[in-house]
């Protein structure tokens, strides 16, 4: 392919003022640092339209105007060491950020924000990023008068100071959370255009914390009646969700860290519960009591939501596992190719009952399908990042992935979910995602 | 040393239910009882844990109109703020314990149409509601706002008294009393899945591939403008789409942002924002509450518009903008409230 089938225009020189420049000076007035970087930037535009003149068509016919100029932080002395004392990401970053979705809820404390899926790289979800879902708002818990209680059919209640619980044994492991309601929408059509919308209720992060099996053995729980536990917040919901026992001594956590630094309040500070490969919505935020039962407890979100309807009218209680799934990121809805030619296809695999093993993709909805290469870490009940070859040809197509697990599961097809499921559950979507590539280039949601 | 070794042997067995116990001497204390009674408030369907107690029909309707109404009106079936409570269940649904409209479909699911155990409500009550002051209900009044609710749903008559005895009756009368179920594969990890797909690498369909679904025009704007959305540089932008005025919907701006530079006076953003405001209003949007633009937009004429605000935010609001109210936030500083209310008087510049 020859480069002049590129859709790419050339980008005229920026203004002559960088943006981070402008901010300063609005900030801060000019004085003679700026004034001198402020004579720097208008040398240098000089030169590039000097440059642009000597080209019939307004590019340097000596070569690119970034390279023949040097830009201003090639000349100058940057910022000291904490400028910043807990850093921000770069003043050009500001277009990915959480978002919410027009109309899908009425107020701002019973709602969702979706992470950026479009433009994160790897598996870890930076954490100012993560996804949130709110039922009463979200509280800033003052860690030094938070307590975790443990009750119920033990020998011994129990009572943690945070002092206590970080000084138990920690374990760290990544693992996805992902709300049970991502893909909602998506369920008898398309409704939104973007995979921060259709998919962006999932998060991916090392968590630090207590294995909940230290906890539930040092109250010296009654392992012949202790069927479930209850796990509840601190917050005004004092949200509830209950735990099969055997999930609660298998890899649940309750944790306090979350990639490298305390959880972020957002998602629980000072600490939550971390349920491997469940619902996001069992991960409890602000976790301040376990209860351990004989029963499940039929919480609010366990009995009017957070339930699945099925085509017979009835309602699934506590589907709780995240099925395998995948979708790919980039490119991907509401996006637009920048050219013909090579382009590497990204995006994210997971399975709630284990590992990923493998991810396909396919160019034509469907018909056939290319493996894709697996990213390292593969791990249990975390994203996996896929990736894959591609050169466009400027034709349309039909992109799709296909996730499968090492329990041999292979996620399914609209069709295949919707013969079972019907399209009213609500719930656990957890089919394959189209994404039409059209002649010029542009990406868009459909269903096949 | 010995000991050390032990908790570490512990460390590396913590997730395989090990029987190994090391005795995290130090670590922890007894929970006692009056603690346990604080905060073990959960009710589970065969109501362990519900306290004595009870409310009548006429107790929850004066309840209800002062401290649940505003959110989920008069009846119970309004959707301003959330979904309705009250609606498409049938005294057949009550005979039978099946929600019919729940397979019929094309109806709201209300709460009551789903809802399996009235001790999911109780609690959630007691736990969340009214949900601006949580935990603010005594035994009885919850009761009370639950009997109202029943009546509401023509699940008990106008004179029924709901009580820790007469719970069981109520559980009886639930119109999906019968209608769940918990036979699925996606309680357990090792749960039998409900599709199986295969791993068909080529030639997998049979006749065309035909799209279902796509976005209509008409919602492509929906949620703003993608290239917005996306990095300006990488292997691919986002899509361009001419916005209107409401490109600015708060909706699709980023959730977190500060409120913006081009103002005179100290900046109120971390005012509002740690004393809550934000949650109810955004500088230009309407969120429950109205949005400063509009309230500054409605007082602009007003002379002692400052004066006004802080005593409609001190004392509450009601009425002015719609029907949910505002609380009061009498323990607002004095310096925060003089500062929030000289900008709102200032046109709520962003
Ligand atoms: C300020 C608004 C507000 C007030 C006042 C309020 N509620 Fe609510 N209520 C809500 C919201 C929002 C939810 C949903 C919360 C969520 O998403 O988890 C809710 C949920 C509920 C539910 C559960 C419904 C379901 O299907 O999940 C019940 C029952 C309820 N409220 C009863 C009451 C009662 C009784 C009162 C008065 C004592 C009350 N509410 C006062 C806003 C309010
Ligand atoms: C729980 C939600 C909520 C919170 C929190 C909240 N408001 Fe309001 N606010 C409202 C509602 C609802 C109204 C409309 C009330 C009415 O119709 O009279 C309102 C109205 C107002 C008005 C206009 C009053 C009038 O007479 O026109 C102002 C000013 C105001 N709020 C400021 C604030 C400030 C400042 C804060 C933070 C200290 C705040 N609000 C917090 C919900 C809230």
């Amino acid at each position: 392919m020859d480069s002049s089938a590129r859709t790419i225009v050339q980008k005229a020189p920026e203004g002559f003022l960088g943006p981070e420049l402008i901010v300063s000076i609005q900030k801060g007035g000019i004085d003679p640092d700026r004034r001198r970087l402020i004579r720097g930037a208008f040398s240098a535009a000089l030169g590039a339209m000097a440059g642009s003149a000597m080209g019939a068509t307004g590019n340097p016919s000596d070569g690119d105007a970034e390279i023949l100029n040097l830009p201003p932080w090639s000349t100058l002395l940057g910022k000291p060491v904490v400028f910043k004392p807990y850093g921000d990401p770069s003043i050009y970053e500001t277009s990915l950020a959480r978002r919410q979705s027009p109309g899908l809820t009425s107020v701002a404390q019973a709602s969702v924000s979706f992470a950026p899926l479009q433009g994160l790289f790897g598996i870890i979800t930076p954490s100012g990023l993560h996804f949130e879902r709110h039922h009463q708002g979200w509280v800033d818990v003052d860690p030094s008068r938070h307590r975790l209680m443990i009750n119920g059919l033990v020998g011994r209640p129990r009572v943690y100071t945070m002092d206590d619980l970080m000084r138990l044994p920690s374990v760290s492991r990544i693992h996805f959370i992902e709300c049970g309601a991502n893909s909602a929408m998506e369920w008898a059509n398309v409704a939104v255009p973007t995979v921060q919308y259709t998919h962006g209720m999932i998060s991916c992060s090392e968590f630090t914390g207590v294995p909940l099996s230290v906890l539930l053995d040092d109250a010296k729980i009654d392992r012949s009646r202790a069927k479930f536990v209850l796990a509840e917040g601190a917050d005004g919901s004092s949200m509830t969700r209950t735990i099969p026992m055997e999930r609660a001594l298998d890899d649940a956590f309750v944790a306090y860290g979350m990639n490298g630094e305390m959880l972020r309040p957002e998602n629980g500070y000072p600490l939550r519960l971390v349920v491997p490969g469940v619902q996001g919505v069992s991960w409890v935020k602000w976790l301040r009591r376990i209860e351990v039962g004989d029963q499940p407890y039929g919480a609010k979100d366990e009995v009017a939501h957070y339930v699945d309807l099925m085509p017979d009218g009835r309602l699934r209680q506590y589907t709780s596992i995240q099925e395998a799934k995948s979708v790919i990121t980039t490119p991907s809805g509401g996006q637009k190719l920048v050219g013909q030619g090579f382009c590497n296809v990204t995006g994210l695999a997971w399975s709630g009952r284990g590992t990923i093993k493998r991810v396909d993709v396919s160019f034509d909805g469907g018909r056939n399908w290319k493996a894709a290469r697996l990213e390292s870490p593969q791990l249990p009940k975390a994203l996996t990042r896929f990736n894959c070859d591609w050169t466009w040809d400027g034709s349309p197509c039909l992109l799709q992935s296909r996730a499968m697990d090492d329990t041999g599961f292979v996620q399914p097809s609209y069709r295949m979910l919707r013969e079972v499921r019907g399209t009213r559950s609500i719930y656990h979507n957890n089919a394959i995602q189209t994404w039409r590539v059209d002649r010029s280039g542009e990406v868009s949601n459909v269903q096949l | 040393m010995k000991h050390i070794a032990l908790l570490c042997l512990l460390g590396l067995l913590a997730t395989t239910s090990s029987v190994v116990r090391a005795d995290y001497a130090g670590v922890g204390r007894s929970a006692t009882d009056a603690e346990i009674r604080a905060w073990d408030i959960d009710v589970r369907p065969d109501f362990v844990g519900l306290p004595a107690g009870q409310g009548s029909v006429s107790e929850g309707e004066a309840l209800w109109s002062a401290r649940c109404a505003s959110c989920h009106g008069d009846f119970g079936d309004a959707n301003h703020v959330f979904t309705p409570l009250i609606g498409n269940t049938t005294a057949d649904d009550i005979r039978t314990g099946r929600v019919a409209s729940l397979k019929a479909g094309g109806s709201y699911r209300t709460t009551f149409t789903k809802v399996s155990s009235i001790s999911t409500l109780w609690d959630y009550i007691n736990r969340a509601m009214p949900w601006d002051r949580p935990k603010s209900l005594s035994p009885n009044e919850v009761y009370a706002a639950l009997a109202y609710l029943l009546h509401l749903a023509d699940i008990v008559p106008a004179d029924f008294v709901l009580s820790d005895k007469t719970m069981a009756n109520v559980q009886a009368r639930l119109p999906n009393r019968n209608g769940m179920t918990q036979e699925h594969g996606l309680w357990k990890v090792g749960g039998k899945a409900d599709t199986r797909a295969k791993p068909c690498m080529q030639d997998c369909l049979h006749g065309d591939v035909v799209i279902t679904s796509a976005l209509p025009d008409h919602a492509r704007g929906s949620h703003g403008d993608l290239a917005k959305q996306n990095r300006s540089f990488g292997a691919v932008r986002g899509v361009e789409l001419a916005m209107g005025a409401e490109t600015a919907s708060p909706a699709t701006a980023p959730v977190a942002t500060g409120l913006g530079t081009k103002r005179t006076g100290p900046d109120v953003t971390p005012m509002l924002s740690s004393n809550g405001c934000l949650g109810c209003h955004a500088i230009d949007a309407k969120l429950l509450g109205p949005s400063f633009k509009d309230v500054a937009a409605k007082y602009a004429d007003r002379k002692d518009a400052t004066a006004y605000l802080a005593s409609k935010i001190r004392g509450g609001s009601s009425g002015v903008w719609g029907v949910v109210p505002m609380p009061p936030f009498a323990q607002l500083p004095d310096e925060t409230m003089k500062a929030i209310t000289e900008w709102i008087a200032g046109g709520a510049a962003q």
